[in-house]
This record gives structure tokens, C-alpha cells and sequence, in this order.
């Protein structure tokens, strides 16, 4: 009998099992590309873009933190707002205390919004890019280093950074196992 | 096994009928058998998830808690849903595939029978495995059949994980027997019968079966992602480890979009066998309505997130998925038509399966339409998660799917079992049908446009009254569908002896087959002559 369409739908049946699984690089890279999803970008590496013929030009920057699953822990930021020009360095710190009677680690995830913005703030340095473990008791003054790029749409004159704060102490355990998802920072 | 001999002998005796004992039901490779297995096994999960069905509904009776606990209701909800969709709709239509499409297309069985049983008794593990769950530490899956994360994974009762495996597994029947669908219709067709001289039916079901072939395996993979997320501390679906919520919802609506088309698109088939039929008249528009389907199977899977809007999507995204979705109205728009032209001016006449197959046709465009209300992105943000919702899919799902396996099983009965059911019972059971279905989810569309949001044990005060309708209306329709079984055993065991044609200008290669039909048919290829 003839074999072929069958063994034709199972190669399609393999396939498209492994484009359920593609579909979660494809989304984060789709999410980077259109900077759809607030998510913003890793560490930037370039110079600080030279201003351009928007230099000068004022926005805000509102900045929210989140505690997921009821953390207990303390976490906010050092300045809730501040006003500053497109393209110039600016530094603030966030303030996360452990009060847990052991140590743990955290995370942040960053998120922007409006959305459309993400891809427009570079992060020089933050502490989202790395796990953050704390003694008991244990408190800290968390570094973030931004511009934003003067090509930022003329529409948008505020932003808002929002950091989420999760505890994966437990999550951390298989330590080597290399399939383990964290992607730091992004 | 005699079963092996009894294949192999094939082609040296003609008439012999099935084997004996229950064994029989076990190795069979007959696609008669088989279709059968499938629609006993749907009809005992239409049963079984209807039952749920009225639990829930008992519970809305009145505001307030009154029979179970949150957490069960919750259950309830979740697994109404998951047996509905793959235990009682898939397989009712696998069934008459299984039945029809040999029959339909001229061929001796289906191109692969040995699959063909695998992918049948599978079903029974897959589902016994599923509702286990009700009796396990922690309660069943209570997340919603559409099963969110972190719902799904981080919330979930420990029974999550027989819950995946019992998806696995369907989808694998499923697959299998999509495939075996495929491989018939490609290589068995009879001799001159061209693919666009199948019948209506055959080609619902080809398109069907790509579907199942195409987005069944991206379900396989996202509840393996769950698996992994569960317990092997992956984060697909964590934003703690650098996933994402949402990037469940996008992968399981890739799947859910198309599987929302597999659930209606073989019931299209049945419809545009029956009505020809009972107008007298050739199908209005054959090719018009193949060019639909395909059109309605491709933009399946490019509307996916009209079951997101409220996730937070920028506005490029829901004007894309509006438009697209608003677009699938067009091909339906031209089956309905079709239907109604083929209606148009015919010689009309109302046996049971002609009175399914009209009320298809209303009661779906009614679905149809309070869908492109939800596809409207801006007031999405009103009807999301309301009864809204419920009564729109619940239109398309109960007078659409259901009715139109109920209406295949009335129209081709006779030919089955060669024994005519009860005219007048079956006109019972479809006003009665009709009626209590209607009652039930058409007051749902008032109480989720007020407000009231779906998977809730309770409600305010102000829903009472059309509450109590909807739930005295499912009660009509639960113990309606007791007059079917009636009527079903009633045909079979004292029923009058069937015509050849039962009904007065049926046609297609299955009518020309004799009544009672043999275990065995067209073990040579019949001539087929178009007629289009």
C-alpha cells in the first residue's frame, strides 16, 4: 500500500510539535523586534547616543515596583519620579531588605509602559540583570543606570519602569540543570 | 484471533459477518465497528459531562450557595468543558467519519484499520484517566477547560499531571485518526471520483482532519511545557524565571482557534448532505462551499488573540486580530448562503434530520453573530469573561455541533442499523431539544451583556430571574436527550425495516449500498458518475 501520505503527516505532526516549542523563542524575539509586551532590552553596550535635534527635550520617568506572591520582603525605590532630558545618564537605586530569617535570592523582572516605549530605554546597568542573594536581615542599595534614546516618539512624554520582584530561592535548586529558562535582565 | 483470518479472507468470501463475543468489539477493524465504538463512547460522554452540566446548573438555580462548594463548582466547570469538547463533540464526528466516509467515497474501510483501533480504544484510558481526578487528593482540575497559566501550573491541584497525560493521549487519538481520514480520502476514493466531486461531507472532513494534523501537536507541546513547568522546574510559564503568563494563552489559542473550527466544520458537512435531500434540490454553490472551508481553515490560524484582547495588547495587535477575525465572517457568511439557496424554492420537507439540520442553520447564524460582537475589540473589554461568552459558544457548540451529529445519526440510522426509527419521537426530541436549548442560553446573552461573569458559583440578586430560566431550560434539554437514547434502542431492536433509500431523493454511493448493509461493503470499487 501506498505509504506516503502517511509518513507525509507524520513529519507534519513532528513538526508542528516542535513549533509549539519554537513558538517561545519566536515570541520573545517578535516581543524584542516590535517591543511589544513592555519588555525591554538587555544591557546596553553602545555609547550613549549622541544627542540629536530632540536634545533638551523633558520627560518623565515614574517608577512602581511590584512583590509577587505576597513577598514579604521590602522593595522600593529610592525616587518615585524624576524629569529628565532624552539621551542624558541618569542613576537612581531601588531599596530591597530580606526579612526572611534565612538568606534568599531575588529576582526583578522590568516591564515599561506604554509599551511602545520599551525599546527606547537603555540600561546601562541594573540589578535586574543578575540574581540578587541576601543574607537574613540583610538590606541593599540596588544601582540602575538608563538613558533614554532622544528617538523616543514625540508622543510619548512619560514612562513608566516598573520592576517585579520574585523569590526563586526554592526555584534555584537544580542548580547545573542546563534547561533551566532564566534569562537575566530581559 | 479469528479477526486476523477474517481480514485476510478478504477477498475470498463476500458475505460473513462480524466475529462473535465481546472480543469482537475489541480487535475490530471493521470501520462500521469502529464508528460505532465511537459514538456509543460519545454519547456516554455527552452523558456523563451533561450530568455535570446539570450540576452546575442546579447550583445557578437561585442566587446564593446551595449544593456544592465553591471548589467543586469549579471542577464542574472545567471538566464540562474538556469532556464535552474532546470526549462527546471529537469523537461523534470521528464516528461518523468513521461510519460515512468509506461509504461516502466508495471505499472498502479506511485506508489504515489497525490504527483506525488503536486510535478508538485509546480514548476509553485517556478519559477514565481524566475523570480519576474527581476522586483525588485535592479535587479534579478546577483551572477552566482552557486551563491559564499559573492557574494551570503553580495553583493547580496535584491531579494536574493526570490531566496532561490524559491530553497527551487524546491528542494522540485524535491525530491518528485525522490522519487515517486523510489517507483515505487521498488514495481510496472510487474510480473517476475526482476531489471535487466528493461529497460535501467527505470534504468538511478533510479539512477537519488537517487541522487536527496541524494544531493537536502544538497542544501535545504546551501541556508538555506545563509538565516541565511543574516539575521539572522549567519557567515557559513563570515570569520569576524569565517566562511569560501570556505566552500560554498565545500557544494554547493557536491551538484553540483551529480546534473551534474542528468542531464545527464536520457538522457544515452533514448539514450540506442533508438539506439537498430533503429541498429536492442539488446543493446550491459545491465549489463555492469547498473555497469556504479552505478560506475558513486558513484564517483559523491567523486569529488566535480575538480570545486576548483584555491581555494588555497594544492596539496594532487588536485591530490586526479584529479585522482578521471579522473576516472569517465572510466565508461563513457564504456557507449560509449557500444553504439557504439550496433551501430556496425547493420541494421542502421536515423529517427529524431535515428539522436539525434547518435549526442549524438559524440557531448557528445567531452563534455566528453575537461572535462578531465579541470580535469587536473595543467592547471585548465589556463581554470578556461574562455569560456573554457562554451563551455565544454554547449557540455555536450545542445547535451547531451537537445537532449536527444528532442530525447525521437520524439521517443515516437507517442505513446503519437497517431498521427505521420513530418519526414522531424524533419530532419529540427535537422541539423538545429546541426548546429547552433555547431557553437556556438565549437569557445568558442578557445576563452576561448586565454583567455577570462566567465560572462563578453565585451571582447578584438581579440575575435571578433569567438564571432560573436557563437552569429550568437545561433540565429540559438534559432529560430530552433521554428520548433520543429511547428512540435509538427503540429502531434498533423493534424498528421497521428500512428502504434502500429510506428518504425520497437521498443520494451518494452510501444509498446505493442494500439495506441491511453488509459487514463488508464495495470490497469492489462501485462506478461513480458525477454529476456535477
Amino acid at each position: 500500500m501506498n505509504l506516503k501520505t502517511p509518513r507525509g503527516l507524520t513529519v507534519l505532526v513532528v513538526f508542528m510539535f516542535g513549533f509549539g516549542f519554537m513558538l517561545v523563542p519566536l515570541y520573545d524575539v517578535f516581543c524584542e523586534i516590535t517591543g511589544l509586551n513592555g519588555k525591554t532590552n538587555g544591557q546596553y553596550q553602545g555609547e550613549i547616543t549622541p544627542a540629536g535635534s530632540e536634545k533638551g527635550r523633558q520627560i518623565t520617568m515614574q517608577f512602581v515596583v511590584n512583590k509577587n506572591d505576597n513577598l514579604p520582603w521590602e522593595f522600593e525605590p529610592n525616587q518615585t519620579e524624576m524629569t529628565l532630558a532624552v539621551g542624558e545618564r541618569r542613576e537612581t537605586t531601588y531599596r530591597v531588605t530580606n526579612t526572611y530569617k534565612t538568606a534568599a535570592i531575588a529576582q526583578a523582572v522590568p516591564s515599561v509602559s506604554p509599551a511602545e516605549a520599551a525599546e527606547y530605554l537603555n540600561k546601562i546597568e541594573c540589578f535586574c540583570f543578575e540574581q540578587q542573594p541576601l543574607e537574613a536581615g540583610e538590606h541593599k542599595d540596588m544601582p540602575l543606570v538608563f538613558f533614554v534614546d532622544p528617538k523616543l516618539p514625540a508622543h510619548i512624554n512619560k514612562l513608566t519602569l516598573s520592576y517585579t520582584l520574585f523569590d526563586i530561592t526554592n526555584s534555584k535548586k537544580p542548580a547545573s540543570d542546563p534547561h533551566k529558562a532564566i534569562k537575566v535582565g530581559n | 484471533m479469528s479477526e486476523q483470518t477474517l481480514t485476510l479472507d478478504d477477498h475470498e468470501h463476500h458475505e460473513h459477518g462480524p466475529a462473535k463475543g465481546l472480543l469482537r468489539w475489541v480487535f475490530t477493524t471493521n470501520h462500521k465497528d469502529i464508528g460505532t465504538l465511537y459514538l456509543i463512547f460519545s454519547l456516554t460522554m455527552f452523558f456523563i459531562g451533561g450530568m455535570m452540566a446539570m450540576v452546575i446548573r442546579a447550583e445557578l438555580f437561585q442566587p446564593g450557595l446551595q449544593l456544592v462548594e465553591p471548589g467543586f463548582f469549579n471542577q464542574m466547570t472545567t471538566m464540562h468543558g474538556l469532556i464535552m469538547v474532546f470526549g462527546a463533540v471529537m469523537p461523534g464526528f470521528v464516528g461518523l467519519a468513521n461510519w460515512q466516509i468509506p461509504l461516502m467515497v466508495g471505499a472498502p474501510d479506511m485506508a489504515l484499520p489497525r490504527m483506525n483501533n488503536w486510535s478508538f480504544w485509546i480514548l476509553p484510558f485517556a478519559f477514565t484517566m481524566l475523570l480519576s481526578t474527581l476522586f483525588m487528593d485535592g479535587g479534579a482540575p478546577d483551572f477552566g477547560w482552557t486551563f491559564y497559566a499559573p492557574l494551570s501550573t503553580t495553583y493547580a491541584p496535584p491531579s494536574v499531571t493526570f490531566f496532561i497525560f490524559a491530553i497527551h493521549m487524546m491528542g494522540i487519538s485524535s491525530i491518528m485518526g485525522a490522519m487515517n481520514i486523510i489517507v483515505t480520502l487521498f488514495n481510496m476514493r472510487a474510480p473517476g471520483m475526482s476531489l471535487m466531486q466528493m461529497p460535501m461531507f467527505a470534504w468538511s472532513w478533510l479539512i477537519t482532519a488537517f487541522l487536527l494534523v496541524a494544531v493537536m501537536p502544538v497542544l501535545a507541546a504546551v501541556v508538555t511545557m506545563m509538565l516541565m513547568d511543574i516539575h521539572f522546574a522549567t519557567s515557559f510559564f513563570s515570569a520569576a524565571g524569565g517566562g511569560d503568563p501570556v505566552l500560554f494563552q498565545h500557544i494554547f489559542w493557536f491551538f484553540g482557534h483551529p480546534e473551534v473550527y474542528i468542531m464545527i466544520l464536520p457538522a457544515f458537512g452533514v448539514v450540506s448532505q442533508i438539506l439537498p435531500t430533503f429541498s429536492r434540490k442539488p446543493l446550491f454553490g459545491y465549489h463555492s462551499m469547498v473555497y469556504a472551508l479552505i478560506a475558513i481553515a486558513i484564517l483559523s490560524f491567523v486569529v488566535w488573540a480575538h480570545h486576548m484582547f483584555t491581555v494588555g495588547m497594544p492596539i496594532g495587535g487588536q485591530l490586526f486580530f479584529m479585522y482578521s477575525t471579522m473576516l472569517i465572517a465572510v466565508p461563513t457568511g457564504v456557507k449560509i448562503f449557500n444553504w439557504v439557496a439550496t433551501m430556496f424554492k425547493g420541494s421542502l420537507s421536515f423529517e427529524t434530520p431535515m428539522l436539525f439540520a434547518v435549526a442549524f442553520v438559524v440557531l448557528f447564524t445567531i452563534g455566528g453573530f453575537s461572535g462578531i460582537m465579541l470580535a469587536i475589540a473595543p467592547i471585548d473589554f465589556q463581554y470578556q469573561d461574562t455569560y456573554f461568552v457562554v451563551a455565544h459558544f454554547h449557540y455555536v457548540l450545542v445547535p451547531g455541533a451537537v445537532f449536527g451529529i444528532v442530525a447525521g445519526v437520524y439521517y443515516w440510522l437507517p442505513k446503519w442499523c437497517g431498521k427505521m426509527y420513530d418519526e414522531s419521537l424524533g419530532k419529540t426530541h427535537f422541539w423538545l431539544s429546541f426548546i429547552g436549548l433555547n431557553l437556556t442560553f438565549f437569557p445568558m446573552h442578557f445576563v452576561g451583556l448586565a454583567g455577570m461573569p462566567r465560572r462563578i458559583p453565585d451571582y447578584s440578586l438581579q440575575f435571578a430571574d433569567f438564571n432560573m430560566m436557563a437552569s429550568m431550560g437545561a433540565f429540559l434539554f438534559g432529560a430530552s436527550q433521554l428520548v433520543f437514547v429511547y428512540l435509538v434502542i427503540k429502531a434498533i431492536r423493534t424498528g421497521e425495516k428500512a428502504a434502500q433509500v429510506p428518504w425520497e431523493s437521498a443520494e451518494g454511493l452510501e444509498w446505493t449500498l442494500p439495506t441491511p448493509l453488509p459487514y463488508h461493503t464495495f470490497t469492489t470499487p462501485p462506478v461513480f458518475e458525477s454529476k456535477l
